[in-house]
């Protein structure tokens, strides 16, 4: 125990003694480990960013999007094709989906664009959501200011807004909304209510939204269809015959391959599965250059066994096991490793911490574990060999050495 | 070791006893510091046997044969062989912690042995601070530290001017009438003669 003790405050003597050469060392160890980190914190953050976005619609909730789309965990690797076609959905499916499905409780229709909405000379542009007067209802957001609009406004494709926390507040400030004109894409439209604060979502603000009557937003985009339903089962058990109802209810009118229909359980594990995937993926990558520090530190640990050669014939000529100097020059590859491995982690936890003010970043245990065990394995491996060499350097010829 | 079959020590006999001061003398080549190297357990013969304290030393492992060397034998080398960037003190500590003798007692003994040596203000130098006296007496610290059975020098003097030599001899004379073995490798005779015995080695033959 002292030995090794002794053994350790040999090699931060030694690593210090070559400052320039160990920092740049450890430099390829930190930024493995920096990078490993931050990018498996983006990972998880993105992954449970979506996911809290997706559970957030509730459970009995079916996507009806355009194009077809491959379901389930069984199709791995498969990316989604849904939502790159050009939808084919009208406000008439909507009508007969509402009425024929038995196990349907409400089909929300839903529409996305980016506007410019102007008022008392201030702009300011945002994505204006067509949406049905469910909305409120479907996603459990009431209005605190005004009201959202109802079915006969819909119906007429009145010129109406409902507007988000954050919109309201750009464009009328500390003004009450309610009742004023404004201008979204050309068009004067009524502010009926302001929706209540949502909050932010790791970094996408829920509340920068303007939300119009679906057939408003067909008029006023000039648009034939609808972007994708969200179909409301009456139950959880109803969820899937709510999901047969729909595609036996659109094949009439649509070819199979121009709709999907997805539950958000499925939606779920799919992206929850690309995510993690892709995390993993992101981290390999990082992994290389955690690969490649280790390797620079093997390349300097065999130079410093070299350039001590008659040091170490000298420590073996006075008493120094192969033991002890196998010891001493893993100790000082570990030192390296394991060095650059915490200011890795430290800087990783620190930018994860900073990225998560602009994009979701979680740091995760298993990261910063992952990362400080594997700096360690590193440090033994690449620490291996050289350490080895320096062990079984004969001590006269070491001693002899020039 | 097995590329060269041709031998560089034959027929070598002999015996140094306790307190005794020898040197090994004979011209460059002749394989003095091999012989040294023998008897100091850095090397093994390829037939024969050596003894050190009754001991067999010449079949033993590498881990017994670093033991030994840590508390039987102190060697001095031509060239000082300190470690550089470490002080002299650190140098004198080192065989104390291969030891495992504990810290204080480590700092204790390693300063009285340099102040023995006359080196007692410069404790905290490096090895380059030092001058080349002053590094063979650091180096002569570190291998009495120990307390060893047995002391070999190899050219001690061999990278010093005569006057800091004829100091370094007279170190060795003192740690001789201290009661220590001494074996002084040399090939200077002139050199050689501060010695009790002289044994005189030609083409790897006492002779
Ligand atoms: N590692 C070695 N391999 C082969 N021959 C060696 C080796 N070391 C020394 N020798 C040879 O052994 C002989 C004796 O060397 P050495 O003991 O160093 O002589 P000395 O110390 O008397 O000058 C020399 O001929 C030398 O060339
Ligand atoms: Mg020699």
């Amino acid at each position: 125990m002292e030995k090794l003790f002794e053994t350790l405050k040999l090699a931060a003597k030694t690593l210090k003694a070559n400052k320039l050469r160990s920092s740049l060392t450890m430099l390829g160890v930190i930024i493995g480990v920096t990078s490993v980190i931050l990018l498996v914190s983006i990972g998880s953050g993105l992954k449970s960013y979506i996911t809290g976005q997706l559970e957030d619609l509730g459970s009995n909730l079916l996507m009806v999007m355009p194009g077809e789309m491959e379901m389930g965990s069984e199709s791995s690797g498969s990316m989604p094709g849904a939502g790159m076609a050009a939808p084919k959905f009208t406000m008439n499916h909507q009508k007969e989906l509402q009425a024929k499905g038995v196990n349907i409780k409400r089909v929300m229709a839903y529409t996305e664009n980016n506007a410019t909405l102007a008022y008392a000379g201030k702009k300011h542009i945002t994505q204006v959501a067509g949406v049905t007067y469910e909305y409120p209802d479907i996603r459990n957001q009431k209005a605190v200011l005004g009201t959202f609009f109802n079915v006969s406004q819909q119906e007429s494709a009145k010129k109406v807004v409902v507007l988000g926390a954050t919109v309201a507040e750009k464009l009328f400030g500390s003004e009450n909304p309610v009742g004023k004109k404004i201008t979204l894409s050309e068009s004067k439209f009524t502010v009926l209510g302001v929706l209540e604060k949502k909050g932010a979502l790791g970094g996408n603000d829920m509340d920068n939204q303007a939300f119009i009557p679906v057939p408003t937003a067909l008029d006023t985009f000039e648009m034939d269809y609808v972007l994708a339903f969200w179909v409301q089962a009456k139950s959880k058990e109803q969820v899937e015959p709510a999901k047969e109802e729909v595609k036996k209810i659109l094949l009439r009118t649509l070819k199979d391959d121009e709709f999907s229909v997805i539950d958000t359980k499925g939606l779920l594990s799919m992206v929850s599965q690309i995510l993690g995937t892709l995390t993993v993926a992101l981290a390999g990558i990082a992994g290389i250059s955690l690969l490649v520090g280790g390797i620079g530190i093997m390349n300097i640990m065999l130079v410093s066994v070299m350039e001590r050669t008659k040091e170490i014939g000298l420590r073996k000529a006075i008493g120094a096991t192969p033991k002890i100097i196998m010891t001493q020059f893993l100790i000082e590859s570990i030192v390296l490793s394991v060095g650059g491995g915490l200011i890795g982690i430290i800087l990783g936890f620190s930018g994860s911490v900073l990225i998560n003010q602009f994009f979701p970043a979680i740091v995760t245990v298993w990261s910063i574990l992952l990362a400080f065990l594997v700096s360690v394995i590193i440090g033994v491996v690449f620490g291996v060999m050289p350490a080895a060499r320096a062990a079984r350097l004969n001590p006269i010829q070491a001693l002899r050495y020039e | 070791m097995d590329s060269l079959s041709m031998p560089i020590l034959r027929d070598i006999n002999l015996t140094i006893k306790k307190n005794e001061f020898i040197s090994i003398v004979g011209p460059s080549g002749s394989g003095k510091s091999t012989l040294m190297h023998l008897i100091g357990l850095l090397d093994t013969p390829t037939s024969g046997r050596i003894f050190l304290d009754n001991e067999n030393i010449s079949q033993l492992s590498e881990e017994r044969m670093a033991k030994l060397r840590n508390q039987k034998i102190g060697f001095v080398f031509q060239t000082f062989n300190l470690i550089p960037r470490t002080s002299a003190l650190a140098n004198v500590e080192l065989p104390l912690i291969y030891a495992g003798v504990p810290d204080e007692q480590r700092k204790e003994r390693a300063l009285k042995m340099l102040q023995a040596m006359g080196l007692g203000e410069r404790v905290n130098h490096f090895p380059n601070q030092l001058s080349g006296g002053e590094q063979q007496r650091v180096a002569i610290a570190r291998a009495l530290i120990n307390n060893p059975s047995l002391i070999l020098a190899d050219e001690p003097t061999g990278n010093l001017d005569s006057k800091t030599g004829a100091q370094i001899m007279e170190i060795l004379k003192k740690l001789k009438k201290d009661g220590n073995t001494v074996v002084l490798v040399t090939h200077d005779l002139e050199v050689a003669k501060i010695a009790d015995r002289i044994i005189k080695i030609y083409d790897g033959k006492i002779i």
